[in-house]
């Protein structure tokens, strides 16, 4: 696993067969005769896109995700954009940000990609960005969320998910506007952890609220017991936390047996597709901030949901939504510059001006390329089928990053 | 200023982890002390329990019930084990047991990614200790009242087998001298055997009874070995005294270290080791067999 070339369109059909070398023939004549003989045609040649995502470790399940979600929007395009088969080329970068970079740069010194995207953790993204500026390749970021991502301004790099601050302040004055003055926050101690706790922490103290304690757990911790026993000390009124993926499944469940009375709030991933059918009741009742829900009600996240269920038999994720976006990201613009992906300034002013569908609701890009979105404020419910899911109780509209 | 109650909660909490590390790690330890052999696939054992666990929660619907089928499946699995990979290999040196382990562990590893998936699951505490009750005051999870318990109860069996009953004494026999007690009469290959399905069984039966509170899932096995490996060398290797008192020292300094000085928690037993290895690098405790 984890290297592997995955190719769409490698033959063509029967009927096809006829008319392409016609076509082909015509198309080189066009070229020949408008260029007076200087560049050949790409037209057959297929648009490598590079993907440096983790399929190994904690975070092998987002790589799984985001690439689905990619391979259904190329699925759909009949594996052809502007008339040129697609290729993705995926790489492992085990979320680290040396096996990232390595593999970065072997899909653009070696494989010469059109397009790279990818990078699940932030460290990963920061250490590609540089290499990518260096030959200008668009750079599409489909998870991590460090604010620097896209604060950075570098022309070439798009981010299809949400910055840390974006996800996490508008939490904070929600909470107080819902009554909710004084919390606990805790968060997993890594840069990601701290980064999120400070966007909540501004949003809710300019907002009047007041932060009784702030408790870190190393990432990976089993026993949050310690944690947990201090936090019901303080007696908030709420607790709010940053925790994700197997952290996120302990942290719940041992909260929910420690007696704490205060209501949990976070970011979405302590409450989501990945973790919710591991924390199963433990988790009814959590209020979380997210840039997706699987239960918004907009034709796009309708027909998403369906055709993801029907290609991989599996809800997708928020992750396999910003994988779809940034396969939309990268398709949409080479549409748009008639599969020339040689011209890197024109196919990045293409990105630019993308119009997105995304299964999560109005979306854009600002001027530093990171998206301008609805935050959902979600609550983790027992659905009327049974299973246990997420309901968007209010909605914050066209939030965007401040930018620096 | 530190209340009363916080203390005896963190007290509690530090025990309930801390029999959760003895029972992880006792199995590791006695394999190591009876067969002088360092089993690196324990904690494959640890999650292959929780896997299968979950499944025979599922399917029997009963969580005992279920803990004493997967515990005897998995030790089946370690039976399989012995027989056909660690029995030609006591001959060879730690190197090639360790390469043998640590392969056996890898495969374990993938094969769970792809049987059980990536994803992190979890297994329900039985119904009747799923809320939390008061002990001394304070309230602490029933589960972890549970796992004091348990983990007592088996530490003071294993104590009772291994010093006070004629089976106990024909294994430290083995240990010390093995040709000596194979001439007694006594099957050497069956008593290793023995001892190598019983360490599996244990890791089993620690990964079930983890599980409520840790989750499964693949990369769940390599952290736990190296907690165990880590309990293990701090308690003298072999030395099934040194682990209890070793994990209660570890499960209790970390937990009241990640109370009051969180920053630091990730390496306080980092730091235990390497005061330990510097001071007293045969470990706390002395071997006791072998």
């Amino acid at each position: 696993m984890g290297k592997g070339k995955w190719v769409f369109g490698g033959t063509a059909e029967g009927g096809s067969a006829l008319w392409k070398p016609l076509i082909l023939v015509a198309v080189l004549a066009a070229v020949l005769v408008g260029c007076g003989g200087g560049g050949g045609s790409r037209e057959d040649e297929p648009i490598k896109i590079g993907v440096i995502l983790p399929y190994s470790g904690v975070y092998a399940q987002l790589g799984e995700d985001i690439t689905d979600g990619m391979k259904l929007y190329f699925e759909q395009q009949g594996n052809e954009i502007a008339g040129r088969p697609v290729e993705l080329i995926t790489e492992d970068t085990e979320a680290n940000p040396q096996v990232g970079v390595q593999a970065a740069r072997r899909l653009i010194e070696q494989e010469g990609i059109a397009v790279l995207t990818g990078a699940v953790a932030t460290p990963v993204a920061y250490g590609v960005i540089d290499i990518t500026q260096r030959d200008n390749i668009p750079f599409v970021v489909s998870n991590a969320t460090g604010n620097d991502v896209t604060r950075q301004g570098a022309e070439n790099v798009f981010r299809v998910s949400v910055s840390s601050y974006q996800v996490s302040s508008p939490m904070g004055e929600y909470l107080v506007e819902q009554g909710t003055k004084r919390i606990v926050v805790s968060a997993a101690d890594y840069a990601a952890g701290h980064e999120m706790a400070a966007g909540f922490m501004e949003g809710f103290t300019r907002a009047g609220g007041e932060v009784v304690d702030e408790v870190y757990a190393p990432l990976g911790t089993n026993d949050y017991s310690s944690f947990l026993t201090r936090i019901r000390q303080a007696d908030p009124q709420g607790v709010w936390t940053f925790y994700a993926g197997s952290d996120a499944v302990r942290f719940v469940q041992q909260y929910s047996k420690f007696g704490v009375e205060a209501p949990l709030y976070g970011t979405g991933y302590l409450a989501d597709q990945d973790t919710l059918p591991a924390q199963k009741e433990a988790a009814i009742g959590i209020r979380t901030s997210l840039h997706y829900s699987s239960d918004l009600d907009n034709p796009e996240n309708r027909e998403f949901k369906s055709s993801f269920r029907e290609a991989y038999d599996r809800q997708p994720s928020v992750y396999a939504v910003q994988g779809w976006d940034a396969a939309w990201l990268i398709g949409e613009a080479i549409k748009a510059t008639d599969g020339d992906t040689e011209d890197k300034d024109a196919l990045i002013q293409a990105m630019e001006d993308v119009e997105f569908q995304s299964p999560r609701g109005p979306m854009t890009l600002d001027e530093n390329h990171n998206p301008v979105q609805n935050i959902y404020i979600r609550e983790v419910r027992r659905l009327d089928d049974g299973t246990i899911g997420n309901v968007v109780v209010d909605t914050i509209e066209d939030v965007r990053d401040p930018g620096e | 200023m530190i209340s009363a109650e916080a203390i005896i909660s963190q007290l509690l909490n530090g025990l309930a982890y801390s029999l959760m590390l003895f029972l992880l790690a006792a199995g590791l330890s006695l394999i190591f002390g009876m067969m002088d052999v360092i089993n690196l696939s324990h904690g494959s054992f640890f999650m292959i329990g929780g896997f299968i666990g979950i499944g025979m929660v599922d399917a029997l619907g009963n969580f005992w019930l279920a803990l004493f089928v997967t515990v005897l499946i998995v030790a089946l699995l370690g039976l399989v084990a012995e027989l056909s990979l660690l029995r030609p290999m006591y001959e060879r040196g730690h190197l090639d047991q360790i390469l043998l382990t640590f392969g056996l562990a890898l495969i374990i590893e993938d094969a769970a990614e792809w049987i059980w998936g990536t994803t992190i699951q979890s297994l329900p505490e039985p119904e009747s200790f799923s809320g939390s009750v008061e002990v001394l005051g304070v309230v602490i999870p029933a589960y972890r009242l549970v796992v004091i318990v348990v983990g007592l109860l088996l530490a003071g069996a294993m104590w009772y087998v291994l010093e006070r009953t004629r089976l106990g004494s024909i294994i430290r026999a083995g240990v010390s001298n093995r040709e000596m007690t194979s001439a007694l009469g006594f099957n050497i290959p069956a008593i290793f055997a023995g001892v190598f399905v019983f360490g599996v069984a244990l890791a089993a039966f620690a990964g079930f009874m983890a599980a409520p509170i840790l989750g499964v899932y693949p990369g769940l096995d390599f952290e736990v070995l190296i907690l165990a490996l880590i309990i293990v060398v701090i308690g003298g290797l072999g030395s099934l005294t040194g682990v209890f008192w070793v994990s209660l020292l570890i499960g209790i300094t970390q937990t009241f270290g990640q109370a009051y000085f969180p920053a630091a928690s990730a390496l306080i037993i980092y730091v235990v080791m390497a005061a330990v290895l510097l001071l007293r690098p045969e470990g706390l405790f002395k071997r006791k067999y072998a």
